[in-house]
């Protein structure tokens, strides 16, 4: 599939304090995006990511490197035309109401005023906003503003999605309801490029990820080709055992009644296990295998990077 | 289209902020303050309403300016408004335009008000509606475009306050800027007056739209004063806008 984005070896330094000192913020980013797939770009707080799209937005110039959306450079207004932007802890103008902010934008991208009204009130109806259409975002939530903010970022209908920490400020329902609408933009053949550090979320829905670290693009791939399937440890609930004849077997990690937490770290004695519950006619509750996650990617990454 | 898109939201963000209406209250107490003063001065009590009321249309118009102007482009940097707007397909200085047109109509309904407000009250008092008086005013209003200008080129790269201090002392520099004429005539031929020749070229004279005194005393006018006066008005104002895109044109928005 043709790439829809494409960095190559960015670099972008920051002066800071009063006597300037520069701080590299980006180290020689390279990655590509291609065309209808979900993009995790991951990192730790202060890696760089909301850097990176600036400088593929336009919003600053890299020092270093080349940026490519559609194969135009940010600053190309044609590079923008077929993009949404949902920034991080979006503010807007608070003095607008929902429907009025949204016009603003809708008359930046030139739609008429049929097309307009029916696509504000069919966005607003997607974020669950349509209660709030005429109330001034002063009064909005934080979550609040995020469903807007997500509706704003689709008014041109675009081919091209960078959502900045999308899932912050949300409640868990709003965090289900956005992961449906991403994964509806998917479908509908949009490519999105998710920043976060909200590893979860972006588990379930990426296609590939890249992991930033320093401000170094440390690894980069299919979801599957990062975790493996390995199993390392389970998890097992049981009760009617005696502590104390489980010390040999795993760790116990905690006990709630008469029912214990065991992790179990070698296969063979998940086996043991169940037959010293058989013969103490105990009980098994659940016993849950657990693969690595890319929360344990990312952890171990971070440690190293 | 879309510069007017930009101003016409601009436009919406002024007329609902409070301190536009805080100053204009302050202006039309000032105006209604003149028909005060006037009772209490001696000699010719219209010229003390006309005074007053012209000046109090400059001074609150200016402050218009400065004090929205500088906050304009410094809070969309602030509350990171700006990212999402940029990221839209406008360019850098279509916003920046937007923004100054956005004021400059917004200060032109606010002069159009106060200048109104000032017209019935000296209609009230000598009972003739004065139409030479706008001739006064649109000049006030064509150095308050130049000040937004001027307030909106300081926004671009530093906060509300350093900047509305900047645009204050340009407007009372432009004000005072005419004393150096008469010091160059008292000052020697040598490098002294070379450096002052430089200075007089180079600082804004405001004194240039500032029509009140002949108008309110009925002197008479050269029209090509007027002409002068609207084109050094229209260059100036172009001048510090095409510096301030530049300096916008490269900003990192951090």
């Amino acid at each position: 599939m043709a790439a829809v984005l494409e960095i190559d070896n960015l670099y972008k330094a920051f002066k800071v304090g009063f006597i300037p000192k520069k701080r590299e913020i980006l180290k020689g980013i390279s990655l590509s995006v291609a065309a209808g797939e979900i993009f995790g770009y991951l990192g730790p707080n202060g890696a760089g990511k909301t850097t990176t799209l600036k400088c593929v937005l336009g919003l600053i110039f890299p020092d270093r490197g080349k940026v490519a959306v559609f194969g135009h450079p940010p600053l190309a207004a044609k590079a923008r035309e077929n993009l949404g932007y949902l920034p991080e802890n979006p503010y807007f103008y608070d003095y607008l109401t929902a429907a009025e902010f949204l016009d603003f934008y809708a008359q930046l991208f030139g739609l008429r005023k049929k097309d307009k009204e029916e696509k504000i009130a069919t966005l607003l109806r997607l974020v669950g906003m349509e209660k709030a259409r005429d109330l001034q975002l002063r009064k909005f939530s934080r979550g609040m503003l995020q469903r807007v903010g997500l509706a704003q970022a689709l008014i041109n209908d675009p081919a091209l999605l960078f959502l900045d920490e999308p899932l912050g400020g949300l409640d868990p329902l709003g965090r289900k309801d956005l992961r449906d609408i991403i994964v509806r933009l998917k479908q509908e053949g949009k490519t999105i490029f998710l920043c976060s550090h909200i590893l979860q979320d972006i588990e379930m829905i990426c296609d590939r990820v890249a992991i930033i670290v320093g401000g170094r693009v440390i690894s980069q791939g299919a979801l599957e080709s990062l975790i493996s399937e390995k199993v390392l440890f389970t998890e097992v609930t049981l009760s009617g055992i005696d502590p104390a004849d489980l010390v040999d077997l795993g760790e116990p990690v905690s006990t709630l009644g008469d029912r214990i937490l065991l992790k179990v770290f070698q296969e063979d004695n998940i086996e043991n296990l169940m037959a010293l519950v058989h013969e103490r006619r105990g009980r098994i509750h659940s016993l849950v295998p657990r693969t690595e996650t890319l929360e344990d990617i990312f952890v171990e990454m971070v440690r190293q990077g | 289209m879309k510069i007017q898109t930009i101003a016409l939201n601009t436009f919406k963000e002024a007329i609902r902020d409070r301190i536009l209406y805080l100053l204009f209250f302050f202006a039309a107490a000032a105006l209604a303050f003149s028909r005060l003063l006037a009772v209490l001065a001696v000699g010719d009590r219209v010229k003390i309403i006309k005074d007053v009321g012209l000046a109090s249309i400059s001074i609150f118009g200016v402050l218009m300016a400065i004090l929205i102007g500088t906050g304009l482009v410094y809070k969309e940097i602030d509350k990171k408004t700006i990212y999402t707007l940029l990221s839209k397909p406008i360019q850098r200085w279509q916003f920046l335009l937007g923004k100054f047109f956005g004021l400059v109509l917004t200060l032109f309904i606010m002069t159009l008000a106060m200048g109104l407000i000032f017209l019935v009250i000296v209609l009230l008092h000598t009972g003739k509606l004065e139409g030479r008086m706008l001739l006064a005013i649109l000049f006030i209003f064509i150095e308050l475009v130049l000040i937004t200008a001027v307030s909106i080129l300081f926004s671009c790269f530093s906060t509300p306050i350093l900047s509305s201090i900047f645009s204050l002392s340009f407007y009372l520099i432009g004000h005072l800027s005419w004393g150096l004429e008469t010091l160059i005539q008292k000052t020697r031929s040598g490098a002294a007056r070379m450096a002052l020749r430089g200075l007089s070229a180079i600082l804004p004279d405001l004194e240039n739209f500032n029509f009140k005194t002949e108008i309110v005393h009925g002197l008479a006018i050269d029209p090509r004063f007027y002409f002068f006066s609207a084109l050094y008005g229209l260059v100036y104002t172009l001048f510090i806008l095409a510096l301030a895109v530049l300096i916008f044109k490269k900003r990192d928005f951090v």
